[in-house]
């Protein structure tokens, strides 16, 4: 090999690795980006969570009412 | 990141001792100067959770000596071919620097054997930090052990006259050093948000199931 082989194959190294790395992470996001999606699907079937824009189901706390009080009304 | 390859490859001047080879010497310094950069920042993080405490540092910690480790392994590799085209082998045990290094690249590789045998908790970030101080003890001796090493082999190019080359030279090596530096900070910073959802999901699946 000649001494210019052998630098564009130390160059060709780094880009290589850096790229798999790149391609790691980038799977990495994929995977998260698909758990995120179940997870949202998951609340959405989950009636105690908040969608947005609506109020919750269980949010307000019914006040119990005594004895007298229902009389009186 | 662009720039630099253009100035490492292309405009600055052939070495007349080394010939084309000597280029690898734009990537495989500022390689290396970063892998130590990283291993430092990953102590440095280790000793602010020893001493302040907070679950971040360990986290922090853990990436940067992980990506002091891929730059390590780059710095191998491009040193490897390096001595193959100047010395006519890939690797010599009668230089000091490079087996410093390779002790330096070996105990930071052990981090992740310590780390992954131990349960995640406070245990475990506590003793992957006490690891990752050791270590930084021997980034100065790898680094200086050019010049308390009495070898001649690996050449010395920053004495204390100053950079042994020429202005163009040295620009395209500071140029590839702010570019792989960026690069490093960049990953580090992508990494950590990568580790910081994956903590934040997993946590969210564990109240909602």
């Amino acid at each position: 090999m000649t001494g210019g082989e052998y630098a564009a194959l130390a160059y060709g190294v780094v880009f290589v690795v850096v790229l798999a790395y790149v391609a790691i992470i980038a799977a990495k996001l994929q995977r998260l980006q698909r758990e995120t999606a179940e997870l949202l699907e998951l609340a959405r079937r989950n009636p105690t969570v908040r969608e947005p824009g609506r109020s919750a189901v269980y949010a307000a706390p019914v006040p119990r009412v005594s004895a007298g009080e229902e009389e009186a009304r | 990141m662009g720039l630099a390859l253009f100035l490492a490859l292309h405009v600055a001047p052939e070495d007349a001792d080394q010939g084309i080879s000597q280029r690898i010497f734009y990537i495989h310094v500022p390689i290396a100067l970063t892998a130590y950069f990283c291993f430092g920042l990953g102590a440095w993080k280790a000793l602010m959770l020893l001493w302040r405490g907070g679950e971040r540092y360990d986290l922090e910690s853990y990436v940067a000596i992980h990506q002091g480790t891929i730059f390590g392994t780059l710095t191998l590799l491009t040193g490897a071919i390096w001595a193959k085209a100047s010395w006519g082998v890939w690797w010599t045990w009668s230089s000091r620097q490079l087996v410093l290094f390779l002790v330096l690249f070996l105990f930071y590789g052990a981090y992740f054997m310590l780390r992954y045998s131990l349960e995640e908790g406070a245990r475990r970030a506590r003793t992957s930090a006490v690891y990752a101080l050791f270590g930084v003890a021997l980034i100065p001796v790898s680094f200086l052990a050019i010049r308390l090493a009495e070898d001649f082999i690996h050449p010395t190019v920053f004495t204390r006259d100053g950079p042994q080359m020429t202005g163009t030279m040295f620009l395209a090596f500071c140029v590839s050093w702010a570019a792989v530096t960026l690069l490093a900070y960049v990953l580090y910073r992508v990494e950590l948000v990568g580790k910081r959802l994956d903590a934040d999901l997993r946590e969210l699946r564990e109240s909602l199931t």
